[in-house]
């Protein structure tokens, strides 16, 4: 027995690393997951490997969101949870962004998390139960160079509160996770330099796992949460404590 | 997942209202908890409903802190959780505070919790593991017209910070959990009209219980918890948002 027996839940950019840990520990709680992402090879593979379903999902697009959301609930009747974890990154700075990159970016991780909740949040409103997971970034805490990355994940932060106050009396929960460097993609993707400085920042002397970010996105979506609206949780082994 | 199964646990403040619903979670996550308190009767009632041990403890005092970590020492052979619970409320403002009732509260919020981690901070390091939590409030998050109350929650939030960093290289977590409207004693002390404007403001509609705090301060003792440090989870249904 897990403590997301019976739920439904859609992660996006389940496909791989952070998404994909989040995918596999959810199903492990007992929930039945729905696995987007526009990688169709490797969420396929995850959905075939975890028991689950898997949706062809490019989060800037209001007509896959509403294919997502219509399937899901004839498929299985409701939602009780979103992770809105897909999401790039860029390093422009102000001085190196064109603005087709820095829209790029804020598309994605800023534009598909508000697409996704107001996908999502009208089924949870009637269901008067739901809890969305936004994954932020500890660039949504502070300052850094990268401009157009930092700027959608402090939308993200933002748009979490905003949203956790107007769907608050539907008892629908909105919190959002701040990871430091957690061991996927995007971190290899900075080169070794860049990780070995941020890692020798964190006080804990180590990067993440997908994993240890996954147990806390299971927490919030889980009733043990149930207190928990427009909190932020950093999960970030001390790096900007 | 928030399993505590052979965990020794100290809570502070815990013969009743959050403090012994933190105690009742863990014990029921399998920690072996040490209930402490200066209300001897209640707490060794919480002590015997779940199989723990009580001590009396006096937050400000050294000489008790040490009694305290010999004897779970000597009983336990270690320590690997500290909640620094225990707690005074009051609502004086700038304009009706007495320089003796700002230090107290101060002396049992902050320095109470400062001369905790003081005491155990050692045993875990030495072990090279610990969880420490610290409770704070939404008073630690915001300003607030209680004074001497919202200093010292702000102390423990900055506190808890410099700790995790600390602790960090020794395997030491240390983490605040920031509480808003919550049913205890602390809330029933408010004037009707009080209560009845601070939960118009929260998004939830209501107060939380006891239990919905413990189960935060749980998943920060355990291993679930394993890559946050430094963190601040608040628990307050969307008030502060």
């Amino acid at each position: 027995m897990g403590k997301l027996d019976g739920k439904t839940i859609i992660i996006t950019g389940g496909g791989k690393g952070q998404g994909a840990a989040e995918v596999r520990l959810a199903t492990n709680l007992g929930a039945k997951v729905v696995v987007t992402d526009v990688l169709d090879d490797e969420g396929n593979q995850i959905a075939e490997e975890t028991g689950n379903v898997y949706r062809s999902l490019d989060v800037t697009s209001p007509e896959q969101w509403a294919e997502v959301v219509s399937s899901t609930v004839s498929d299985f009747g409701r939602i009780d949870g979103l992770v809105n974890n897909a999401g790039i990154f860029g390093h422009g700075g102000v001085l190196d962004s064109s603005v087709d990159q820095f829209k790029k970016i804020i598309e994605v991780n800023q534009i598909g998390t508000f697409l996704g909740m107001s996908a999502v949040a009208p089924i949870m409103v009637s269901q008067m139960s739901g809890s969305i997971v936004n994954i932020s970034s500890i660039a949504g805490m502070r300052g850094r160079g990268a401009i157009a990355y930092g700027a959608s994940k402090w939308a993200v932060r933002g748009m979490t509160k905003a949203a956790a106050k107007e769907l608050g009396s539907s008892n629908i929960r909105v919190n959002s996770i701040h990871p430091g460097a957690i061991e996927t993609d995007m971190l290899a993707g900075l080169g070794d330099t860049t990780v070995n400085r941020l890692v020798s920042n964190v006080p804990m002397q180590r990067s993440g796992t997908p994993d240890e970010v996954g147990t806390a996105v299971m927490f919030l979506l889980s009733d043990e949460a149930s207190y928990i609206s427009g909190a932020e949780i950093v999960v970030d082994g001390g790096l900007i404590a | 997942m928030s399993s505590l199964d052979g965990k020794v646990v100290i809570v502070t403040g815990s013969a009743k209202g959050m403090g012994a619903a933190e105690a009742r979670d863990a014990a029921s996550q399998g920690a072996r908890v040490i209930v402490t308190d200066i209300l001897d009767e209640q707490g060794k009632e919480i002590a015997t409903e779940i199989n723990a041990t009580y001590r009396r403890l006096d937050v400000t005092s050294e000489k008790d802190w040490e009694a305290l970590v010999s004897s779970v020492v000597e009983e336990h052979g270690r320590i690997d959780g500290l909640v620094n619970n225990a707690g005074i409320y009051t609502a004086q403002g700038i304009f009706n505070s007495s320089a003796e009732s700002f230090q107290r509260t101060i002396e049992v919020n902050q320095l109470g919790t400062y001369l905790g981690m003081a005491a155990i901070a050692p045993i875990m390091a030495n072990q090279k593991s610990g969880s420490i939590v610290n409770i704070s409030s939404v008073a630690g998050m915001r300003g607030q017209v209680n004074i001497a109350y919202m200093a010292s929650k702000w102390a423990v939030r900055g506190m808890t910070k410099g700790v995790a960093n600390t602790l960090a290289d020794s395997g030491v977590r240390c983490n605040s959990v920031h509480p808003g409207a919550v049913n205890t004693d602390i809330l029933f002390s408010l004037e009707d009209r009080t209560l009845n404007h601070l939960i118009s403001t929260i998004p939830m509609g209501r107060p939380g219980e006891p239990s919905e705090v413990a189960k935060v301060v749980t998943f920060l003792l355990s291993d679930a918890a394993s890559y946050i440090t430094g963190a601040e989870i608040v628990v307050d249904g969307g008030m502060i948002a």
